[in-house]
This record gives C-alpha cells, sequence and structure tokens, in this order.
C-alpha cells in the first residue's frame, strides 16, 4: 500500500507531454489543423521535409522557431484553453499558415 | 517584396535600436566607435556561420537547441549590458565632463571597449543569423521572384539601420544634464526585456516553467506586429501575451542591474538641484 502510494506520488513527474507533430512540405502544414486537449502541455514536433528554412511562428501561442531545411525541431506549448491558436510559417506566410484547435 | 522588406526591417530592428543606444550612451568613450565597427563585423561572420549549421543546432537537446542557443546569448547579453550599466554609473560624471583627466576612466574604458565589442556582436549574431537564412531561402526558391524580393530585403535592412540612426542622433540631443541618466534607463530596459526573451526560449523549449501563459493579452491595444509594438518590442521588452516567469525574469534583472548602478554611483554621483 505504501508503494502504491508512493508510486502515484511520483507519476506525474514521470508523465511526459504528449506529442504531436507537423509537417512542412512545399511551403504548407501538414496537418494545417491540429487538434490538443485543453489543460495540458504538449510536445510539438515541426518536420521541414522542405530545402529552405521556415519560421513556426505564432503570435496567439507566443511561439516562434526557425526549422532549417530538412531538419525537424521540438517546441512545446500549453497548458491551454480551449480556443483557436493560429500558427503561420514567418519566411512563407501566403501558404504556410495552420490552426491548433484546443478542446 | 513587401512581406521580405518588413521581415528583414523586424530582424534588423532590434540589433540596430541596441547599436543606437549604445553609440549613444558611449559618446566621449574613446576608440568605442571602432570596437562597435568590430563588433557588427564579428557578429556578421558569426551570423553565417551560425546560419550554416542551423540544421545541426536545431536538432541538438532533442530539438530544443535552438532555445538552447539563444537563451544562453540573451543571458550573456544581459551580463554584458549590466557591466555595461554599472561600468557607466561609475564613470559617465567623468566622460560628461569630458575633461582631459580622465586618465583612469580611459584605462578602463579598454575593457568596457571590448564589452562593447561583444554586445554588439551578440546582437548582430543573433538576429543576423536569422536574417541569413531567410535570404538563402529566397536564393534557393525557384520561382522567380527573387529579384523584387531582394530590393526588398535591401529596403528592409535599411529601414531598421535608418531607425537605430533616428535614435541615435535623437538621444544625442539630449542635455548632458540628463544624458547618461537618459542611457543608462534605457539600456536597462533594454537588458530587462532581453531577460524575459530569454525566458521565453527556456519556456518553449520546457526548461523552466511558464507560470501562468499568458499572464495577460493585451495584443487587441498593441500587437507585436505593429510597428509601434515591434519599436517596444524591441526597447523595452513589450511582450502582449508574457509567460509569468518572463515577467520575473524582467523584473530580477530590472532590479538587480538597478541596484547595482545605484550601488556604484553613489559615491561619486552629483546631483543636480
Amino acid at each position: 500500500m505504501k508503494y502504491l502510494l508512493f508510486i502515484a506520488l511520483l507519476l506525474p513527474l514521470a508523465v511526459q507531454a504528449a506529442g504531436y507533430k507537423l509537417t512542412i512540405k512545399d511551403h504548407q502544414f501538414v496537418p494545417a489543423e491540429l487538434n490538443i486537449p485543453s489543460g495540458t502541455k504538449i510536445r510539438l514536433v515541426v518536420e521541414n521535409h522542405d530545402a529552405t528554412p521556415e519560421e513556426f511562428e505564432s503570435y496567439e501561442l507566443n511561439r516562434e522557431k526557425i526549422v532549417a531545411g530538412n531538419s525537424k525541431i521540438t517546441v512545446f506549448i500549453g497548458p491551454l484553453e480551449p480556443g483557436r491558436y493560429p500558427f503561420f510559417g514567418e519566411f512563407n506566410p501566403e501558404t504556410a499558415q495552420g490552426v491548433i484547435i484546443v478542446k | 517584396m513587401l512581406a521580405t522588406a518588413v521581415i528583414l526591417f523586424r530582424e534588423v530592428l532590434e540589433a540596430s535600436l541596441i547599436i543606437g543606444i549604445l553609440a549613444a550612451a558611449t559618446r566621449g568613450l574613446p576608440h568605442s566607435r571602432r570596437w562597435m565597427t568590430g563588433g557588427v563585423i564579428a557578429g556578421l561572420i558569426g551570423a553565417a556561420f551560425i546560419a550554416g549549421f542551423a540544421d545541426i543546432i536545431g536538432e541538438m537537446a532533442s530539438g530544443v537547441g535552438q532555445d538552447l542557443f539563444n537563451a544562453a546569448i540573451l543571458s550573456l547579453a544581459v551580463l554584458m549590458l549590466a557591466w555595461h550599466n554599472i561600468w557607466m554609473a561609475s564613470h559617465g560624471a567623468a566622460l560628461a565632463a569630458n575633461t582631459k583627466s580622465i586618465g583612469k576612466s580611459i584605462r578602463d574604458g579598454s575593457s568596457e571597449c571590448s564589452i562593447l565589442l561583444i554586445i554588439v556582436g551578440l546582437a548582430v549574431l543573433r538576429e543576423g543569423s536569422e536574417s541569413v537564412l531567410f535570404l538563402y531561402g529566397i536564393a534557393a526558391s525557384t520561382d522567380g521572384s527573387q529579384t523584387s524580393m531582394l530590393l526588398g530585403g535591401v529596403i528592409g535592412v535599411l529601414g531598421g539601420a535608418a531607425l537605430g540612426y533616428i535614435l541615435y542622433m535623437g538621444l544625442l540631443r539630449i542635455p548632458l544634464r540628463w544624458f547618461f541618466t537618459a542611457t543608462g534607463v534605457l539600456v536597462l530596459l533594454l537588458a530587462a526585456g532581453m531577460a524575459s526573451q530569454a525566458a521565453h526560449f527556456l519556456i518553449q523549449a520546457d526548461m523552466v516553467p511558464s507560470l501562468a501563459a499568458p499572464l495577460w493579452d493585451t495584443s487587441a491595444a498593441l500587437s507585436e506586429s505593429s510597428v509601434a509594438g515591434m519599436l517596444l518590442q524591441s526597447l523595452i521588452g513589450y511582450d502582449s501575451r508574457p509567460a509569468g516567469m518572463q515577467v520575473v525574469f524582467y523584473l530580477v534583472a530590472l532590479i538587480v542591474i538597478a541596484s547595482g548602478m545605484k550601488w556604484v554611483g553613489k559615491p561619486q554621483r552629483k546631483v543636480p538641484a
């Protein structure tokens, strides 16, 4: 019983932020809409399949990060309130648009 | 073309304002211009180098290498700005008097000058490497709009540099009596803003907790995408949606540096009545 309690107390520390992935291809985000749960921190991997660099940016999320060509980065997001959080690729904003939907 | 101009304007603006403020703050300091020019050149070379290794840096530390790198550069810049401001607080009076008897200040000035080189170099390095990557992206694209985009880029760079120069000229018009107080406050806010940015990168990398994100949201009143927002972001570290931890970093830097300035400035200070 004591051990169980001990493990239960440690559990929150061991819980990794859930992982999500975005891909950049031809200056577009795939998927362009990403659903994530509210009130929890997530780990977002952005993979750039283009040869040119991109900057993952969102005013709403207060995030900004360069993704070099044919490379990937990790960015942590949240915990967030439910709502729509648009993001874009600053280097190609005409095509690279997307939104994170928090439910 | 306009989009390119705006992006490069943003990148250049911050470094340009930092250089403008420091150039004004060190007026009368022998050789400071030469050292600052050296900082720009070293920063540009470093920026090209960093841009070349952006993929490796980005993938380091499980994908948060870039954040750690930026946070480290910013922290170093905050330390240097703190050192600079505390040094100025104890020597500003001598420089303002512009006497020939500042022999000791000049000797101390050589270390102050190398600090200047580092601050300017770091500012150019950080903002410059993003510009280099962006320009590389344009050069590598094949849709035939390179010429107009590069033209936009040149306009953006010149625009950003011009604002730094305007700030510099404006600062020089401040009467000497208040001059070093004014530039001291500007450098102080610059350093606090950088501390907040460092926190932003560490939160993004999940190295420190965000503590309430955002703490407030003033984006409807003043967005960072507006020119006023951009200027305030570069000058005083304005953030329309800051995390609580950013505010903590900001205030700690502000209080620590201001206390240091007060402490060294006191003995020699001649407060004009």
